[in-house]
């Protein structure tokens, strides 16, 4: 029985058992391959995603858990501002060596910064330990998080 | 530390069958192909790696794999300088697999910036050469009277330019010029080289593109998980396949053969499903019967257990490395000073995790998508499997999601390859879950050194013994459990005896980052730490002691061309260079302390001085790391060497603190990032990286800032607690 699921502002059919994992439908059943798969047990934050703006790891989200919660990925992430800032942050400081865990430190950037856009250097460690980088950009994922932070503090003040 | 140690001799014999025999890259890299008959409205390609449009943009080839070490934007950056291109209209194209046309395509052992420097020079020399011929011809005026700007061919006196554009088909008829007669621009008028520039790829990555080798698709494409022995080295019985092809979603299941090569195919059983999800769920129902022979005893425990023996058995089977009388100097030694030290063995845990898409054609040609640092290995151990000529294989290099070492190995290559041709016209993605990545590594090799100094009465080191156990990988071509000869300080001791035995064992090994020196430079600069302790002074003057006299090893000729060997003054340039940044010898806060770490690998010099404290609980903390590295006289791309340099350094340090694969029952014990726990932000140190600049064609940075960092992080905790590490990961209850 197909399953409806809000992906970025679409409603989303996907014909697939409700323990599928989030991750596996978007990836294989949808074709958005954005979202990536590291460790299939929630610890390395590569298929990180939004649901309802909160940053959720979609290897361990079934289908059936979803709900009417709205889902959003990488591939809709420069449709919000904070998300296009920190892509443009990501290019300017070149965080990234091989790349393949960017969408889901974004999408985890991005959610930190909806809730708190000036964030103190322990809470962006807090928020971005559950990201793993292989490459270990961390210096520069830091530093691209503090960038766009340090804007909104001035256009807050 | 030989280059030859650090090379795939396997990779380099497959890859040498494909282009006929010689691999002197000057002799198998085409410079250009040409364009026969091109269209004036059509690019026209004017080198291999070279394809001008009549718009302007300028298409160049990236050659080699991209595993994050930046080589897709850096190898092109060399191209358009010497072409004088303008960078905003250049467009980077992954190659495809092919010898005969690009030369040796691979991503390791930090050989692709040394061995395409030269090479990609003049291939935009040549390209540029030829736009000149171009419009000397098409203006009828001496070729001399002609230079480049930036994208177009300006005539001195007049003026008067032409864009590549205007020129490229033109330039594509001209006569291709000898290498010996082209001129390369003079360093300090480079423009391209030497700009940080943002990897070509990133904006696709920050989008979320499809780019890396899961993410392939294709029309109809099924999804295979594969089950494999957690046992190394067992054979398959049996297993229920039936009951997979029950589940739902399963399209088929089916027993593979290994074809008795760890490194190709092992004994297992596929499932193939509409959905990777589905496919590896259905894995649980096949319960496999496996034959482990006598491995399922192996373990680490019982490998240490062993190696303790034998070193204190006394002499080893073997001797690798012998000069003077190590007997006499210990006989008449002052001070004798020995220490055991031992490291585990380490997964890659790329986080990419293994995979590969293959498509057996109606035409008999099995066409690939592989993320492999190896293509051209892989392409001929796919064809070789299948029995097939190279030829019949087609291999698309895809972006890696890291690399480190596992893809120099093209198993997966061989797996879907062995899947896909039991389902001719179906496009087949096999992923590795990260379990399977985990427990099914090429490792790095655990081993275990006793080491002996002998010193004289003014504290002078006169000899230098080390008995290792290490591990019998039998005819493996490259073997990174050996330790050269020459590992430092060797050359430079009056009396020295490298001696080792060797353990059976069916682990599979491979090169992990910087291989051999990821361990020894741990061994060697700690246990040299600990004589330089015993003798009053401190590591830098113990290592410039030992240097004092040597003279620089000639220039030899390795796989990547002319090959500088050992260079006193670089050690001692990157050594004082970072004693001044870290301010070596001065106090450091209340708690903190400092150390030190040499090592020179894959032609880079590395000295690291890392800053360390004990949290209450006793965790250690590093909190500066600071790192002088010499590789040559230009640094091609600051962006990426710093990213090379600042990550090999989280690397290092998340090694030393925390990371081990122990083998239990002939199985690894760690499957997944909870047991095998990489670095995260939280344990990033403030990293400090300064260049010293040598007389030296640019080298490699994927690997040697990596070693030194292990061996610095040990010494700082010596100097701060007295307690001596000498196994790894660290122990933090010796702290306690």
């Amino acid at each position: 029985m197909a399953i409806t699921v809000t992906i970025n502002n679409e409603t989303r059919e996907i014909d697939a058992p409700g323990e599928m994992p989030l991750l596996w439908a978007l990836r294989q059943e949808l074709g958005m391959v954005g979202t990536k798969f590291g460790c299939g047990i929630g610890m390395c934050g590569a298929c990180t995603v939004h649901l309802d703006g909160q940053a959720v790891r979609s290897c361990s989200l079934p289908l059936s858990a979803i709900g009417d919660k709205k889902v959003s990925t990488i591939e809709h992430l420069a449709q919000s501002e904070v998300g296009q800032a920190l892509q443009q942050a990501w290019l300017d400081e070149d965080v990234m060596q091989c790349g393949y865990c960017q969408a889901g430190q974004l999408m985890s950037a991005t959610a930190l910064l909806n809730k708190n856009a000036t964030p103190s250097d322990a809470e962006i460690d807090a928020a971005m330990q559950g990201n793993i980088c292989r490459c270990a950009c961390y210096t520069r994922i830091k530093t691209a998080i503090a960038q766009v932070s340090r804007k909104e503090d001035t256009v807050n003040v | 530390m030989s280059e030859a140690t650090t090379l795939s001799r396997r990779t380099l014999l497959k890859v040498s069958a494909l282009a006929g025999g010689g691999f002197a890259l000057s002799a198998t890299m085409p410079m250009v192909a040409r364009a026969v008959g091109a269209e004036a409205a059509a690019p026209a390609e004017l080198t291999a790696f070279v394809t001008i449009a009549p718009d302007n943009t300028i298409t160049i080839i990236g050659k080699n794999p991209e595993i994050g070490q930046g080589i897709k934007t850096s190898l092109p950056m060399i191209v358009a300088e010497e072409l004088d291109a303008d960078w905003d209209l250049v467009r980077i194209e992954m190659a495809d697999t092919n010898m005969a046309k690009y030369g040796p395509q691979l991503a390791g052992g930090s050989f692709s910036t040394p061995m395409n420097w030269m090479p990609m020079r003049q291939t935009g020399a040549t390209a540029r050469a030829m736009l000149i011929a171009a419009a000397a011809q098409k203006w009828g005026v001496p070729v001399a009277s002609l230079g480049t700007e930036p994208g177009k061919v300006v005539e001195k006196a007049s003026g008067r330019s032409a864009t590549y554009g205007e020129l490229a088909s033109l330039a594509a008829t001209m006569p291709v010029p000898d290498p010996e007669s082209l001129t390369l621009k003079d360093q300090a008028d480079f423009r391209i080289i030497g700009r940080a520039i943002g990897g070509i790829d990133s904006p696709k990555i920050v989008r979320g593109e499809p780019i890396f080798g899961v993410d392939t698709q294709l029309p109809g494409m099924v999804y295979a998980a594969y089950e494999r022995s957690p046992v190394f080295g067992a054979s398959l019985k049996g297993a229920d396949v039936e009951a997979a092809k029950a589940q739902p979603g399963v399209i088929d299941a089916f027993i593979v053969r290994g074809n008795g090569k760890a490194d190709e195919l092992v004994d297992g059983v596929a499932v193939v499903a509409s959905n990777w999800w589905l496919a590896n769920r259905a894995r649980s129902v096949l319960k496999p019967e496996w034959d482990n022979g006598e491995w399922a005893s192996h373990s680490t425990a019982g490998y240490a257990a062993r190696a303790k023996e034998l070193m204190d058995g006394g002499k080893a089977a073997q001797v690798f490395g012998e000069r003077g009388d190590m007997a006499a100097a210990l006989a008449s030694a002052a001070k004798v000073v020995t220490a055991d030290y031992a490291y585990p063995f380490l997964a890659h845990a790329a986080m990419e995790p293994m995979n590969c898409t293959a498509l057996m054609r109606e035409d008999g040609v099995m066409e690939m998508w592989a993320p492999s640092q190896t293509p051209q290995g892989g392409l001929a151990s796919v064809a070789e499997y299948l029995g097939v000529p190279p030829e019949k294989v087609i291999v698309h290099i895809t972006r890696m999601g890291g690399g480190f070492g596992r893809r120099l190995n093209n198993d997966y290559m061989v797996q879907v390859a062995a899947i896909a041709k039991e389902m001719p016209g179906t496009p087949v993605q096999l992923i590795w879950s990260r379990e399977d990545d985990v427990r099914s590594d090429f490792y790095r090799p655990a081993g275990w050194h006793r080491l002996t100094a002998s010193l004289d009465a003014d504290g002078k080191m006169t000899g230098l013994k080390d008995h290792f156990v290490t591990f019998d990988l039998g005819d493996s071509p490259f073997n990174p459990a050996l330790m050269a000869p020459d590992t430092f300080p060797a050359k430079l001791m009056d009396n020295l005896l490298l001696e080792q035995d060797m353990l059976r064992t069916a682990i599979p090994m491979g090169a992990l980052r910087a291989p051999n020196s990821n361990a020894l430079a741990f061994v060697t600069q700690s246990f040299l730490d600990e004589v330089a302790h015993e003798t009053g002074k401190d590591l830098p003057t113990l290592l410039m002691e030992i240097v004092e006299g040597a003279e620089t090893e000639p220039t030899t000729m390795g796989f990547t061309g002319p090959t500088p060997g050992f260079n006193p003054d670089r050690l001692r340039a990157v050594t004082r260079k970072v004693m001044d940044m870290a301010e070596w010898g001065k106090p450091v806060a209340d708690g903190h302390a400092l150390g030190f770490g040499y090592y020179w690998s894959h032609q880079g010099y590395f000295a690291e001085v890392v800053e360390v404290s004990l949290s209450d609980r006793k965790q250690v903390q590093v909190h500066n790391v600071w790192c002088a590295g010499d590789v040559g006289n230009q640094i091609i791309n600051p962006f990426g060497a710093l990213n090379q340099v600042q990550g090999s350094i989280i690397d290092g340090i998340g090694q030393a603190m925390q990371l081990a694969v122990e083998i239990e029952g002939g199985a690894a014990k760690q499957s997944n990032f909870h047991n095998y726990p990489l670095p995260r932000m939280p344990m990033t140190p403030q990293i400090h990286i300064e260049w010293v600049k040598s007389d030296h064609a640019p080298t490699g940075l994927g690997e040697p800032a990596l070693p030194p960092v292990i061996p610095a992080l040990t010494n700082a905790l010596f100097a701060l607690t007295g307690k001596r590490v000498r196994s790894l990961p660290i122990d933090t209850s010796l702290f306690a």
